[in-house]
């Protein structure tokens, strides 16, 4: 059994003023291997707390997650995680920082020196190898913890609004990134996003969350992803199919986000 | 209660007082400093005009970003205060047309005038030798003159006060009914003193004479030693020492005791923030004792560790000891509490161990902290380290001022607190370069 299960995950967090948040209400999910999922909501739906339970850094309060076979206990090097800024280490150089996993795991320069400097290459720093991060600037900062993920060779991916801090020049560029290093690779990626048009770009699988109770709302399968990579990701925008998409999404999002506003007025 | 209060308030009278008292030397000095402004400006205008960035902002005032500290104030403003202080005490260092008026020192004389009981008058000379500390003039032989009023010589002190018998060789005493009148032919009353020019003339309830020699704008050496006196007294006191210790050991002690104090603050400081920043157990055991220890000023520890540890080396260092550990161990929490949980969680998904997360993400996440509290604890040692060898000590700068201070060796005491001033900030360079080499990503992240 291979690929990624999440079997009915609920979670509630108790407030200290005796309520409670139902974060996420069973949720159930099948992510293929070498499939790449974004994750689409509303602020506050649960995208964040479902990608830590997946990362194992929650426990659900019901379901489990299930990768390859095995049940989901807390984080592991075959789950990597790339935030969206700031979980660089400063302290580090740019080379340290790529290959902190393998050094971690006790492997000697020489096992991992190819690689990390083929990683590099790959995100386009190879001239900023002995660097120190905070010399760098935001977007190249993202390709450090890409570089970083990879080098740690996870099974599954997982990316939380990792361009959400970008330009958009930077981003679209990134987003081209991800995109080949999905193919060229073939990891699980799950990533988080709130633009719509990313969600399109990059998810071969898309989910739409609701909130209150966080839930899936729609999943989709998507044509995009395949058919950008290595392409100008701006023709593939360019597509009727992809604006008849876009422009669903955006209404059911916008739906959410009214009736959140609404339920709100009422509550004031 | 209204007794302290009203005490209190008269404090606060007296105390205004003396701040209006002072009113006029605070414009005089802010006055100078406006006027070397407007100087400097002019100066530098005609020099270069420079196109930096800042110089071609045109709002300057309220751009945070604009004030950079400008050297030539720091530097005029140092060498002003030089300046002053030479001035006020005669130094040899700046020329003599910049010194405040000086005490009268040299040789003058005054005419007193006897009035008998009878009523017949006359004149005598006194011949008045005022000399610097530490001179003895000779005595000069002066004439009797003639009349019943015979001519005296005084020899003051600058800065001193003497009495005048003036009838001691007279022919008419105070017990005859004699008294005098006048004093340069200006009338002498018990209210009413004699300015003669180079001094004070002061008639005292028994008759005789009180002489106070002018004493100018200067300071006297024993309230404010000239800036080339204490420059020499370092010099002698660095070769020969002070009271049997040399300054290198009296230096030597005062930082020996800082540096082990402070070590071994770190030492036990540093872990318990980390275990307080890591353990919920250990951040409620510790934190009552450390919210409660650190409001309390190290010096007020000083009595009980003189109880507890007597005066010798065991008790400074623990005072030392104390007065960092507090700081480090607050800092150590800050740094451990300050690391974000997400540059954590990426450690684990990489498959980090615990240990190695504290190795390579808690611990150097936490050093700016701890480099911050550091700093803040050296200059905390320091300055209790001065404070403990006032109270009691054997060697150490802090003994050595107070040692002086009984001695009235103000020059000593000056120099003493000049160079703790220079070794503490000596101290803070130090550890600041320190930290830009150790933890070059502080303030960049
Ligand atoms: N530790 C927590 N304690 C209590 N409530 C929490 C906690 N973490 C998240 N929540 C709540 O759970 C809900 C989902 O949060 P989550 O961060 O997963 O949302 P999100 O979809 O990632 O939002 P965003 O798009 O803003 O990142 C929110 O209502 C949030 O207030
Ligand atoms: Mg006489």
């Amino acid at each position: 059994m291979s690929g990624l299960e999440i079997q009915d995950v609920s979670m509630r967090f108790d407030l200290p003023n005796g309520g409670h948040v139902q974060a996420l209400q069973n949720v159930s999910l099948s992510i293929k291997q070498g499939e790449i999922m974004s994750v689409l909501g509303p602020s506050g739906c649960g995208k964040t707390t479902l990608l830590n339970i997946v990362a194992g850094f929650l426990a659900p309060t019901e379901g489990e997650v299930v990768l390859n076979g095995h049940r989901v206990e807390g984080p592991d090097a075959e789950r990597g995680m790339v935030f969206q800024q700031g979980a660089l280490f400063e302290w580090m150089s740019v080379r340290d920082n790529v290959s902190f996993g393998p050094r971690m795991a006790g492997k000697r320069a020489a096992e991992w020196r190819e690689n990390v400097d083929h990683l590099l290459d790959v995100v386009g720093l190879q001239d900023f190898k002995e660097k120190m991060v905070y010399e760098l600037s935001g977007g190249m900062q993202q390709r450090v913890a890409l570089a970083r993920c990879l080098a740690n060779d996870p099974d599954v991916i997982l990316m939380d609004e990792p361009l959400g801090a970008l330009d958009a020049l930077t981003r679209e560029k990134m987003q081209g990134l991800v995109l080949k290093l999905w193919k060229e690779t073939g990891k699980t990626i799950i990533l988080i996003t709130h633009s719509v048009e990313e969600a399109l770009l990059l998810g071969e699988h898309l989910l739409v969350m609701a909130p209150r109770p966080g839930r899936i709302h729609r999943e989709y399968h998507l044509p995009f992803a395949d058919l950008g990579v290595g392409k100008d990701l701006r023709e593939i925008k360019k597509l009727p199919d992809f604006g008849e998409r876009r422009e669903e999404i955006l209404g059911m999002i916008w739906d959410m986000e009214e009736e959140i506003m609404g339920r709100s007025e009422e509550a004031a | 209660m209204t007794q302290i209060f009203s005490d209190l308030i008269r404090e606060l009278a007296v105390l205004f007082l003396s701040v209006v008292s002072a009113l006029p030397a605070i414009i005089g000095y802010v006055a100078i400093i406006l006027l070397f402004m407007l100087a400097w400006r002019v100066i530098r205008n005609r020099l270069t005009r420079a196109q930096d960035y800042t110089s071609l902002k045109t709002v300057t005032f309220g751009d945070e970003s604009a004030v950079i500290s400008d050297k030539s104030a720091s530097v005029i403003s140092v060498v002003l205060v030089f300046v002053i202080w030479g001035a006020f005490t005669g130094s040899g260092w700046l020329p003599g047309f910049l010194h405040a008026p000086g005490p009268f020192v040299g040789e003058a004389e005054f005419v007193y005038t006897v009035e008998e009981g009878n009523g017949a008058r006359d004149d005598a000379a006194v011949t008045v030798i005022v000399h610097r500390t530490g001179e003895v003039p000779e005595t000069p032989e002066v004439p009797p003159g003639d009349g019943f009023a015979k001519n005296d010589v005084l020899i003051v002190q600058a800065y001193r006060t003497k009495l005048l018998r003036w009838d001691a060789n007279d022919e008419a005493t105070r017990n005859d009914g004699a008294k005098i009148v006048a004093i340069n032919g200006v009338p002498l009353t018990r209210e009413a003193d004699v300015d003669t020019g180079f001094g004070r003339v002061a008639l005292t309830d028994k008759g005789t004479l009180n002489f106070e020699p002018g004493k100018g704008w200067q300071m006297e050496d024993i309230w404010l030693p000239a800036p080339d006196s204490v420059w020499r007294r370092l010099l002698s006191i660095s070769r020969e020492g002070y009271q049997n210790v040399t300054l290198a050991e009296h230096l030597s002690y005062s930082l020996f005791r800082v540096i082990v104090g402070f070590l071994l603050g770190a030492l036990v400081g540093i872990p318990l923030g980390y275990a307080m920043g890591l353990s919920n157990w250990f951040r409620g055991w510790f934190d009552p004792i450390v919210e409660f220890m650190r409001p309390v000023p190290p010096l007020a520890l000083i009595p009980l560790v003189i109880i507890w540890a007597g005066i010798g080396e065991q008790g400074k260092i623990i005072l030392l000891f104390l007065a960092a550990l507090w700081i480090m161990a607050i800092a150590a929490r800050a740094g451990v509490s300050g690391v974000a949980i997400s540059k954590v969680h990426a450690a684990y998904s990489l498959g980090a161990s615990p240990l190695q997360i504290m190795r390579h993400v808690i611990v150097p996440n936490s050093l700016p902290e701890i480099f911050t509290g550091a700093r803040v604890a050296m200059g905390v040692c320091w300055g209790t380290v001065v404070a403990a060898e006032l109270v009691a000590a054997e060697k150490g700068v802090g003994k050595m001022i107070v040692a002086a201070s009984k001695f009235q060796d103000t020059d000593v005491v000056l120099m003493g607190i000049i160079l703790i001033g220079i070794i503490g900030f000596g101290i803070d360079m130090l550890m600041r370069r320190c930290e830009r080499w150790l933890v070059p990503w502080k303030g960049r992240i």
